[in-house]
């Protein structure tokens, strides 16, 4: 019998979490191994090469693009102030009177002239660019001018779709009732800072409120397409996101639509409200997957916390999934059957299915590439 | 390889996949190559298994079961030679599981160069993320912070015909080494320049950008004016792709280590076996594999300016052109809501046969996209992804199209005039000459009827005149295109006996007129005698048996504004081919007649779905 894989996504309530903090550039790190780090640490700097112009300094001065070296008044690579002048011709007709000059457009360096286009390109001073630990844990690794591996003990969500960045924020619960819609009339100004849980839906105009009162992330059950149009002004071809330019990033749990957020997750986020978590809405669905997640950093294992048994990666009678398609989309239930032959579904396509058993006793027949495994 | 092609008698290939990873197992039996079974695995390029292997070979434990042979051992290895009921000879594999390739192209003139720089990026398979020409109005630090905000895969770099401009080629490349641009992965890694632009700037391109990029040269993408040659830069992205882009999926590297021969990728393989096909025959083929993030589409058409008295040359004075073109982000899965966002709601819409809550519409495809491994369950969710596929496939076809004019690998000649205006010139995709159109791709392969994905094929692509219609039986073109390569028999043996379907032929004519209005009369014959004549109106579609093996002869008379090949009103007379469908005639015109008021056209669609038996009526009755 071969395994039977199936996607799921981690909620877990206590595991270790290991991020790898890596600079786009070589650098400097910061930190070393053992270091104990807060989100908002920077571990890692470098310095990404400044913005360019260039100019074609051959038309201004005039003369040919092979004498434009002689026309320079200042090496390459050195550092100039805006307005200061940079080149210069001869003047007229070798004469030193009126003089053609070029002044640098902001703090940098002439970077290199063309012999062939009578360019020369001009470099501003480079842009610092840092890199955060992200999670409240520990330095265990130290790559050499490239960055850190930071690892903590947490409670890890991973949602399904989200948008935006890295976050960290304090947890509110701002949906009390299981079922409730997150509506801006539940957004005040004591949520700046903040990540704001919701058990149902997200709606464009809470999350609008949200942006307005300077909150770090929505995490939500489900969001209509609709509104998510809304908030991005543009619908999104495929699930590469993360870079989007918004206040408040925001992580769905469970897809698009009117979706409840699991009830294991919600309560799980209620059990740790008050307490600080990192969040990335980045979320890529092509080779390397990435999923948004959510990390709450818990120094030590919660009460009552027994390790769980070692999960296998497959499925198996009893179980527990989700099912991920309409027409039982979002429902848990039980596997109580996985007859090996294909079944013929109502689309008339034929599939490998399982049996399932919903918490209302409903059973059902679902195709195995529908439901998804909760690893917990 | 080391082994010899007799000593070849068990051989498991997978094609990994976007979202599917395909396993099939064919076994030499009685002196031919037949397939004996096949399996299926999501591709498990995500969390918590992140490694394109294990999907492999859970479809091939799922081939070990049902054919009821081990072949994979206790380590997870596969076992190899074969040696009775155990294992297999050779495994190969195709893959496309890596992405999509995105480039930037640079040029000097927008319509010249730089568009011929992005002929051969999109005919590559790459989304070009933008254009950057030196006539193209933005200021250079505009350029400059463009490329280093985008981050391609690679940029191809063109400008300049041979003893042309080299300063306005500098430029361009100035331009790139002032960006200093870095790939989207990997620190230490550079990123991939092709420049392919005018000879005599050679020297100077290298001396800007090598110590700064991976700096490949290739010939002059417009050598002249009137001159395109799209293959060396063509060439040299897809070997890129291959090192760069392919080898991403996790677990690629260790599959390269388990297979007998290198991994091919899939649009690749898939147009060996569609060129070996039209070669075979010596027929015009359209093909189309249309997969859960891309659809590639591949056409041979006959050169209409062949000169029979010369030796044929692949250069010079070819037969056939071959065309392939990949749509990276049209397909069924991860790309599904780009397919929402290309065609429209409104033309995904105009075949569904029924009204559907444009939210919950909306957010179907949406979900469809975040889990792209599910399959539809019911009949509507079927019905609605079909209509996506619809749209999917005729958005790549008219990409196709547009550039197999342009991508036939041999220099292409251009008059001054047509140079500067860079007009279109007549496709080379000859629908009216077309013989045979070839669907493969889980929404085709695996429709749950044969006369859907006929359907979903004369919707998309239209085609006109008499045209044969096949599928790929079970989706399995890509592993024979890299079995081919190295078992040509095997591949052609399994290819006629257990992977085409034949369809339908579909009979149709071109022309418009008004609803009801006749296209002409018909009279067709089979071997066995029966006789189905009649008038063929406008608005209608019709459906006669005619089994695979089977043969009958049309006789077609088109009124007068119609042609069904043989020119406007003219009669032809030909001999049609069966299939699990049969015989198609489709009068709903070309451009195809869709009426425009909502009531009427899905009362059209519905007489459309149920003459063909698409879907069962109480399906659509709702």
């Amino acid at each position: 019998m071969g395994h039977i894989y199936t996607p799921g996504l981690k909620v877990a309530e206590y595991t270790r979490v290991s991020k790898r903090r890596i600079l786009p550039l070589k650098g400097e790190v910061v930190v070393g191994v053992g270091d104990i780090v807060d989100p908002q640490d920077v571990v890692a700097r470098t310095e990404l090469p400044g913005n360019v112009d260039q100019i074609n300094a051959t038309n201004l001065l005039g003369g040919d693009p092979e004498d434009l070296r002689n026309f320079l008044i200042v090496d390459l690579g050195q550092p100039i102030k805006k307005g200061d002048i940079f080149a210069q011709n001869k003047g007229f007709f070798g004469t030193g009177l009126f003089k053609t000059s070029l002044r640098m457009p902001f703090d940098g360096a002439v970077e290199s002239v063309s012999k062939i286009t009578g360019n020369v390109i001009l470099r501003a001073k480079p842009i610092p660019v840092e890199v955060t630990a992200y999670l409240a844990g520990e330095v265990t690794e130290v790559v050499p001018e490239e960055g850190v591996v930071v690892e903590s003990n947490a409670t890890f969500i991973q949602g399904i779709f989200g948008i935006g960045g890295e976050r960290f924020g304090e947890i509110v619960i701002v949906t009390p009732e299981q079922k409730s819609d997150l509506t801006e009339d539940l957004i005040h100004e004591d949520h700046r800072g903040k990540v704001l849980v919701c058990s149902r839906k997200v709606t464009a105009k809470a999350f609008n409120k949200a942006i307005d009162v300077g909150a770090k992330g929505i995490v939500g059950g489900g969001i209509d397409d609709r509104d998510l149009r809304g908030i991005l002004g543009m619908d999104i071809g495929v699930a590469i996101t993360g870079s989007e330019d918004i206040y408040t990033s925001l992580i769905v749990t469970e897809g698009f639509g009117n979706i409840p957020m699991a009830e294991s997750t919600f309560e799980l986020f209620k059990k740790y409200e008050g307490f600080g978590a990192s969040i990335n809405g980045a979320t890529q669905i092509r080779a390397g997957v990435i999923r948004p997640e959510i990390v709450i950093a818990q120094p030590k294992p919660p009460d009552g916390f027994t390790e769980p048994v070692e999960a296998t990666a497959g499925l198996d009678i009893g179980s527990v999934v989700r099912v991920i398609r309409v027409p039982y989309f979002g429902l848990l239930g039980e596997v109580i059957g996985l007859p090996p032959e294909l079944c013929v579904l109502e689309s008339g396509s034929k599939a490998r299915v399982l049996e399932i058993r919903f918490a209302d006793g409903r059973e059902e027949i679902i195709p195995r590439a529908n439901v998804e495994t909760i690893e917990k | 390889m080391n082994k010899k092609p007799e000593d070849i008698k068990v051989i498991l290939a997978t094609d990994c996949g976007s979202t599917t990873t395909k396993a099939i197992l064919i076994t030499l039996q009685d002196g031919e190559y037949r397939l004996v079974i096949r399996g299926e695995a999501p591709t498990t390029v995500e969390a918590p298994f992140e490694d394109v292997t294990m999907g492999a070979l859970n479809a091939i434990t799922e081939v070990s079961e049902l054919a009821n042979r081990k072949l994979i051992d206790e380590n997870d290895r596969i076992i190899r030679p074969s040696n009775g009921d155990e294992g297999s000879d050779i495994y190969i594999s195709t893959s496309s599981a890596g992405g999509g390739l995105q480039m930037m192209v640079a040029g000097v003139v927008r319509s010249m160069t730089a568009k011929s720089a992005e002929n051969a990026a999109l005919g590559a398979g790459s989304i070009v993320m933008d254009v950057i020409a030196s006539n193209d109005k933005r200021p250079a630090h505009e350029q400059i912070e463009r490329i280093r905000q985008l981050r391609p895969d690679m940029i191809l770099l063109s400008g300049g015909i041979d003893g042309g401009t080299v300063s306005h080629v500098v430029e361009l490349a100035e331009l790139i080494s002032a960006a200093d641009p870095k790939p989207r992965l990997g620190i230490g890694y550079h990123l991939p320049v092709i420049f392919a632009g005018n000879i005599d700037a050679w020297e100077s391109v290298r001396d800007i950008l090598e110590k700064k990029v991976d700096l490949r040269l290739v010939e002059n993408i417009r050598p002249t004016l009137e001159e395109e040659n799209l293959k060396p830069a063509r060439e040299m992205i897809h070997n890129l792709f291959m090192e760069h882009v392919m080898a991403q999926a996790p677990g690629y590297k260790k599959l390269m280590n388990w297979t007998d021969a290198p991994i091919m990728p899939t649009p690749g393989a898939v147009g060996v076996i569609m060129k070996r096909v039209a070669e075979e025959e010596g027929i015009q083929v359209l093909g189309v594999d249309i997969g859960g993030a891309t659809t590639d589409i591949f056409s041979v058409f006959k050169n209409p300016t062949f000169d029979s008295s010369k030796p044929e040359n692949e250069k010079d004075n070819p037969k056939t052109f071959f065309n392939r073109t990949v749509s990276a982000n049209l397909g069924m899965s991860y790309s599904i809501s780009n397919v929402f966002k290309e065609a429209g709601l409104e033309n995904i819409m105009r075949w569904v046969p029924f009204v559907m809550d444009e939210v919950d519409l909306r957010n179907q495809v949406k979900n469809k996209m975040v889990r792209p491994t599910t399959i539809p369950q019911a009949m509507e969710t079927l019905i609605l992804e079909q209509a996506v596929a619809r749209e999917a496939l005729r958005l790549a076809f008219i990409q196709h199209r547009s550039f197999a004019t342009t991508l036939k690998g041999v220099q292409k000649k251009r008059t001054i005039s047509e140079t500067f205006s860079q007009s279109v010139e007549d496709s080379l995709v000859d629908l009216m000459g077309l013989d045979i159109l070839i669907g493969s791709g889980g929404v085709l392969s695996h429709a749950p009827n044969r006369n859907q994905a006929a359907m979903m094929m004369l919707d998309a692509f239209q085609p006109t005149g008499i045209t044969r219609l096949a599928v790929d039986s079970i989706f399995m073109m890509p592993q024979l295109g890299v079995l081919s390569t190295i078992h040509p028999k095997a591949a052609t043996e399994v290819f006629h006996k257990d992977c085409l379907i034949y369809l339908a032929s579909s009979i149709v004519p071109v022309g418009t007129a008004k609803p009801g209005q006749s296209t002409g009369k018909y009279r067709i014959e089979t071997e066995g005698g029966e006789v189905y004549e009649g008038e063929l109106k406008i608005g209608e579609m019709k459906m006669y048996p005619l089994g695979v093996d089977e043969s009958a002869k049309l006789v077609f008379h088109p009124t007068h504004g119609f042609d069904i090949g043989g020119g406007k009103g003219k009669e032809i007379e030909e001999t049609i081919y069966g299939g699990t469908v049969g015989i198609i005639l489709d009068g709903r015109g070309r451009p195809l007649y869709m009426p425009e008021d909502n009531a009427e056209r899905v009362a059209a669609l519905k007489k459309w779905l149920l003459t063909l038996e698409v879907y069962p009526k109480s399906a659509i009755d709702r």
